[in-house]
């Protein structure tokens, strides 16, 4: 396809993909709203629409329409440029994602990616070296946090961003060595060839997705460190509002504030593409011949649309439920537990792999 | 297009060069730093490195940046005492700079021979490639880098440690 | 197209902003990034003779030269956090108790 071609479907694919994430990231408020709501026996948002879906939107006005605070004693321009930060690297990060096999659509073939498209063979090709791209883009989004702190010029917000930095750099480590295990088994980095090494299934009924093929520990040692980098509970005291009154944010007000906290959710979206791609075979699924042919056009997307789901779900779950680490047990836990277990299913995978070879 | 972003990341990597010079404040010269790494990374890009290209932001831009911020922010590294400069360097300094300079642009310029072209992404540096090279003919320099790397861990445990123990 | 020369000044460009801010800064952190720059400025030059030269073997200097920085700035900094314990300042100038 021409230079022409090209860029016009990849700016169509940047506008869908801003689109559905952003209302997926209000829409993962609401639903976290209302699922911890009830899990502490009451009713979470209600009152505005039905069940309370309008609320989003009510909060994106608020949002707007707040008071912008700023600060006298900050240092302007990266207390302007953290939240933008944080944002960027948060929504770029779904555009490594394949979201879905490949379209064709008015005469054009491209994946379901934004940055993915069909090569000379018909088959879907993207980034070389996508999953690093992501684990970059994941290391990018400490400065955010870091700028946020320091920029604010007071004490608390400095001491909520040192540990929220010093807490994501951590479990970055158990998070990288937690992918090489299925990168040895894929044996690509793009995440397109990690998605169709997981085609087919075992014995007709048992896919072939990464977590039944021995990443088992790999895939909670991931969870957990993915809990650890977007600071959700049970990790999430350098944020949380009885510790250090909020922590890095404390100095934000309004629209700001509302960009950590969409980059916060956005973060959540992307740990679960990637945990969905890695593990748990991203769009494929059983195909059901028995549905009619428009319907099947989508199930690849309807089968990505649950897995992101569940971990969603798993997340809002899991925040309500569970109590926070105290600061110290949280490194001790990334450093001494996780970093050893990553390592040795590293090396395990690692000889597994040469004996098949 | 090739030029045109060559010249637009050069210029990034070289305004953020030289406003790491001129910045008084120690957390501003860090992040012009940041921004010549994610040039460089993208200059590596054009030269086809695109293994190199990653690890240097995963590696430099967000773990050995990251670590010198810490440190701006812990020891609260705020703006630098300048000392007066003198005027005689001044005066024959920046002159001289420019003149230096102009020399060796113009002996550069004038004895070009017929250059090399190098196009877009002329030498493709994936990551199995590099692999393959690292683990098995510069296997030693391999292990020794760990080795160096474990005692570079051990030396910044000991060294940061409070002594009050 | 791009001749190679251009990458070369440009490393060369990074090289003599890092050895100027070595030579004339006076925080202890400015002088380490000053040195990350020069690193910097090396790497770009032996990824471009890779490319001139058609061999993979520059990529993976580049690789060992930024564990060997990562190795030398986490040391770095952690005396620089030992030195400003104990002089209480950042000042390069100020560090001079071994002075005549």
């Amino acid at each position: 396809m021409s230079a022409l071609t090209f860029l016009i479907v990849a700016v169509i694919k940047i506008a869908i993909t801003i689109g559905v994430l952003l209302t997926v990231v209000a829409y993962t408020v609401w639903l976290e709203r209302k699922a911890v709501g009830r899990m502490q026996n009451r009713w979470g948002p209600s009152r505005v629409g039905p069940f309370g879906l309008l609320q989003p939107l009510a909060d994106g006005a608020k949002f707007l329409f707040k008071e912008d605070v700023t600060p006298p004693f900050v240092d302007k321009k990266l207390y302007l440029l953290a939240p933008v930060l944080a944002l960027v690297t948060a929504l770029t990060s779904i555009a490594m994602v394949p979201i879905g096999p490949i379209v064709h659509l008015f005469g054009i073939s491209t994946p379901v990616q934004v940055t993915g498209v069909v090569d000379a063979s018909g088959h879907a090709s993207d980034i070389n070296v996508g999953i690093l791209i992501i684990l970059g883009l994941t290391s990018l989004g400490v400065y955010g946090i870091a700028l946020a702190g320091w920029s604010s010029n007071s004490k608390y917000s400095l001491l909520g961003s040192l540990r929220a930095s010093a807490q994501m750099v951590s479990y970055e480590v158990s998070l990288g060595l937690s992918l090489i295990g299925v990168l040895l088994m894929s044996s690509t980095l793009s995440l397109t060839g990690i998605v169709h090494a997981q085609f087919g299934t075992y014995f007709g009924f048992i896919p072939h997705w990464n977590i039944f093929r021995g990443q088992f520990i790999a895939f909670f040692i991931y969870m957990m460190a993915a809990f650890a980098e977007t600071n959700r509970i049970p990790f999430d005291m350098p944020e949380a509002e009885t510790e250090l009154v909020a922590g890095y944010h404390t100095e934000y007000s309004a629209m700001k504030f509302a960009m950590f906290f969409m980059a916060e959710y956005a973060n959540m979206v992307t740990v679960a593409c990637v945990a969905s791609i890695m593990f748990l075979g991203g769009w494929s699924g059983p195909s059901l011949p028995f549905l009619p042919m428009v319907v099947q056009a989508f199930l690849p997307l309807l089968w990505f649309s649950c897995k992101i789901f569940f971990f969603l779900f798993l997340y809002i779950w899991i925040r309500g439920t569970l109590p926070r680490f105290r600061y110290d047990q949280l490194m001790a836990f990334g450093w001494k537990f996780l970093f050893p277990l990553a390592l040795a299913n590293v090396v395990v995978t690692a000889f597994f792999v040469a004996i098949r070879a | 297009m090739h030029l045109f972003l060559f010249l637009l990341f050069a210029m990034f990597c070289v305004a953020g060069a030289v406003n790491l010079l001129i910045q008084p404040k120690t957390i501003n010269s860090a992040l012009s730093l940041i921004v010549v790494m994610g040039s460089l990374a993208l200059i590596y890009l054009l030269l086809g490195a695109e293994f190199v290209a990653v690890i240097q932001v995963i590696v430099y831009a967000g773990a050995i940046m990251v670590l010198f911020i810490f440190v701006i922010m812990l020891l609260n590294a705020g703006a630098e005492e300048q000392s007066k400069g003198s005027l005689a360097a001044k005066v024959l300094g920046i002159p001289g700079l420019l003149a230096g300079c102009a020399i060796a642009l113009g002996v550069f310029l004038k004895h070009r021979p017929q250059e090399e072209l190098i196009p877009i992404g002329a030498l493709y540096g994936p990551a199995d490639k590099v692999g393959m090279l690292i683990f098995t003919k510069y296997l030693l320099a391999f292990e020794v880098t760990s080795v160096l790397v474990l005692i570079a861990i051990m030396g910044a445990v000991v060294l940061a440690r409070r002594s009050d123990s | 197209m791009i001749p190679i020369s251009w990458y070369l000044l440009l490393s060369a460009f990074l090289f003599a902003c890092g050895v100027t801010g070595f030579l004339t800064k006076r925080n202890i952190i400015t002088l380490f990034m000053s040195i990350e720059l020069m690193l910097n400025g090396v790497n770009l030059s032996f990824v471009a003779f890779a490319t001139r030269m058609g061999s993979l073997d520059g990529h993976v200097f580049v690789f060992f030269v930024m564990v060997v920085a990562a190795a030398e700035a986490a040391v770095g900094l952690a005396i620089i956090i030992s030195v400003y314990r104990t002089r209480e300042t950042l000042n390069v100038d100020r560090v001079n108790l071994l002075k005549l």
